[in-house]
């Protein structure tokens, strides 16, 4: 088969994996080798989907042994099938790399023969990689649930980033549409990968030159809306999954449906929209100082189409606001509709100089529209600005309608897919 | 008691520019417009011709290190921002930085620091585009690439591609700018260079090859059911489509070679067509390696 065809097969095979950052580690070239890191990542492409292309996303070979009913791959499923020697895709990874195409590789792999054979093929395409090409670019490797332990730390120690996918949010639907896969199976790598990382940490404390375990940390994927989980129960989930195994990221994945056996209705469209304010709710986990609690509770099991969470927090806490811009908390600030990070690290920063203005909020580049019903400047609110609780609610839900009408509201992004 | 108004000309370099700032402030002048030779219309103020003094510009840069570092960062930067009358705002920036001392970075509701940082800001995002955008062809032994940038990136992307490809001899040309970053293994291996008339050779059959897997790849990670254009357009503008790959119909195969064209480019102070090669080799003995800005 022509190299154009695997790849083809290969890549058609692992798009619906969404994570392709390529970041969370600066490592600078070194001379005799080729390649570096940056901690903010760098996207090289965006697709037709609108999706960041940072890495050259492709599977080992799409034959397995399993039968995952979520899964194109899945042993039933009548597809072509292909596998990459390690030397091809090394071959092609270089070739694209050289070329500023991608900046590393995500080598992800369907289960041949057994988990193990699986595992050491990848491990043998890497091994080429690093040690005779001396890539020190980006990579990111899938951990196969089942392999034997030594052989998934010999993957994390040629990879930059390990990750395990939950693939489905509870043991239930997972014992349902995986019938081969036990969450004991798939989080048993990730506590192996979390302790790994930790070790090797400590291990670089004491020695510069230990090896280095997934220095980029470990990430999940799980698929929303091919089983009924709240959004709560999914954020409940994600909120531990950071807790417990400190992983880097939780990516979501809204369902394709891709086979007949995942019963959807006939008008199914994938909830593109969900997983949206899901990534914003995974926003504010990680970089709001936020708790799964806070976002969702019983009497609210899912986020609400209309708005952004944070807003939705805001409308249910107003005895928190408005917030005073010049002496407000970092914290504090966070937590205000429409301000992110960078506006209000300026925002401290700024009023070092001199008490902040409206105007002045303006040229710091803050974008009031959202924030402007949350905040006083020494003491008072916008000029001109007067709206009931009700008009509130209306007036922010009609900010995102430009967005919603459109096909899909982009994901959060600093600088591209960055983080 | 106020300066009086001068027009200020020079050669366009940023030593030149810094020049300038010495003479006008020993003179007590406030240049109201900067011009270089290549300005054609006369002007309404009295013309000072500044000369570049080597050693009046190495006094005013060390002075930027009043501004603290992301003061003096922005005094740099912004020179290479396309800016509108860039050198009278960045002139002002000067005479405000001089004045506030360290604090001028953090004052940013003052019009002026304002206007310079959103400058600075294009600039470097322009940059961490290009990053991932910029395509590299394969010819013979060198990697060659060409952009199209609005600022002035090159020196940004400097230490990126210098360290991503520690092993590769490679050019990298701004198109807008006619300037080009070239870089060959080994320490200082690198200048930014005025180039004329630089035109990439044909691309051979493996350089092909990869093209047509690199887009056979585009083409299938995307998901049909995701289709969102819009979502692309606005991480990716359009203007960057031009010189990507991705986008790229294969031309280079049908073409016939031609002639006088194949792999050369010819630089302003280099004989004609010098190949990439030789002009790596004599540049880097020339001037010893490097000039920053
Ligand atoms: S094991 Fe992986 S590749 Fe195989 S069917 Fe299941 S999800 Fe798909």
């Amino acid at each position: 088969m022509e190299l154009l065809d695997k790849l083809n097969i290969l890549a058609d095979a692992a798009k619906y994996d969404a994570a392709c950052t390529s970041s969370g580690l600066d490592r600078s070239g070194r001379p005799g080798t080729i390649g570096n890191t940056t901690m903010a990542g760098c996207c090289h492409s965006f697709s037709a989907d609108g999706r960041c292309i940072s890495l050259l996303k492709v599977l080992q070979t799409n034959v397995c042994i399993y039968d995952c009913q979520y899964c194109v791959n899945r042993r039933s499923n009548d597809v072509p099938r292909a596998a990459f020697t390690p030397e091809e895709l090394c071959e092609l990874t270089m070739g694209f790399y050289r070329r500023n195409y991608i900046e590393g590789l995500f080598l992800s792999s369907a289960v041949i023969k057994s988990p193990d054979y699986t595992t050491e093929l990848m491990i043998r395409t890497l091994r080429i990689l690093r040690e005779k090409h001396r890539f020190g670019g980006y990579i990111h490797a899938k951990a196969i649930p089942g392999a034997d332990p030594l052989l998934t730390r010999r993957l994390g120690l040629l990879a930059d980033r390990l990750s395990v996918n939950i693939e489905l949010p509870s043991s239930p639907s997972l014992a349902l549409l995986a019938p081969d896969k036990k969450k004991e199976a798939i989080l048993a790598p990730m506590g192996q990968i979390r302790d790994g990382i930790s070790q090797s940490k400590q291990e670089i404390a004491v020695y510069r030159h230990a090896p280095r375990f997934a220095p980029a940390g470990q990430s999940t994927q799980m698929i929303v809306g091919a089983t009924p989980e709240s959004d709560r129960h999914i954020l409940t989930l994600t909120q531990a999954l950071y807790d417990r195994y400190q992983l880097k990221r939780v990516f979501y994945s809204a369902y394709m449906p891709v086979s007949p056996l995942v019963p959807v209705s006939e008008d199914y469209q994938p909830p593109l929209l969900r997983e949206h304010r899901l990534y914003q709710a995974d926003w504010l986990l990680r970089y709001y100082h936020f708790r799964a609690e806070e976002i969702l509770d019983e009497s609210r099991p899912n986020l609400d189409p209309r708005m952004d969470p944070k807003c939705c927090w805001a409308l249910r806490h107003l005895e928190f606001f408005p917030v005073e811009v010049n002496r407000a908390d970092y914290e504090v600030l966070l937590r205000v509709p429409g301000l992110g990070v960078r506006s209000a690290r300026r925002i401290l920063r700024a009023r070092r100089v001199g008490p902040l203005s409206f105007e002045g909020l303006k040229r710091l580049g803050v974008v009031l529209k959202r924030a402007q019903y949350f905040l006083t400047c020494s003491g008072r609110m916008m000029t001109g600005l007067r709206v009931s609780e009700d008009g509130l609610l209306r007036h922010l839900i009609s900010l995102e309608a430009p967005a919603l009408a459109a096909p899909m509201p982009e994901q959060l992004s600093l600088f591209g897919d960055a983080v | 008691m106020s300066w009086a108004q001068i027009s200020c000309q020079y050669d366009g370099t940023y030593p030149g520019f810094l020049s300038c700032v010495f003479d006008c402030w020993v003179n007590r002048e406030e240049p109201a417009e900067f011009r270089t030779p290549d300005d054609m219309c006369c002007s309404l103020y009295p013309l000072r011709t500044v000369e570049t003094d080597m050693e009046h510009a190495r006094r005013v840069y060390r002075s930027f290190d009043k501004f603290g570092r992301e003061g003096r960062e922005l005094a740099v930067r912004c020179f290479l921002t396309c800016l509108p009358e860039r050198e009278l705002w960045l002139w002002r920036f000067l005479r405000l930085g001089y004045e506030q001392g360290a604090g001028v970075s953090r004052n940013l509701t003052d019009p002026v620091v304002d206007k310079v940082r959103k400058a600075v800001w294009h600039l470097e995002h322009e940059a961490h585009q290009y990053k991932g955008f910029a395509r590299f062809s394969q010819q013979e032994e060198i990697l060659v690439g060409e952009i199209e940038p609005k600022n002035r990136v090159l020196p940004l992307l400097r230490p990126h591609f210098c360290s991503r490809y520690p092993q590769e001899r490679f050019v990298l040309h701004d198109r807008t700018h006619a300037e080009a970053l070239f870089h060959r293994p080994g320490p200082g291996g690198w200048a930014i260079l005025s180039v004329e008339d630089f035109s990439p050779g044909p691309a051979g059959e493996e350089e092909l090859a990869y093209r047509k897997l690199w887009r056979t790849f585009y083409d299938t990670i995307a998901i049909e059911g995701r289709y969102n254009p819009r979502c692309r357009m606005t991480h990716m503008p359009k203007r960057y489509w031009a010189m990507m790959t991705e986008f790229q119909e294969e031309r280079d195969a049908a073409l016939p070679e031609m002639p006088g064209r194949g792999g050369r480019i010819s630089s302003k102070d280099t004989e004609e067509n010098g190949k990439i090669e030789g002009i790596l080799l004599r540049k880097y003995t020339e001037n010893s390696g490097r000039r920053t800005i």
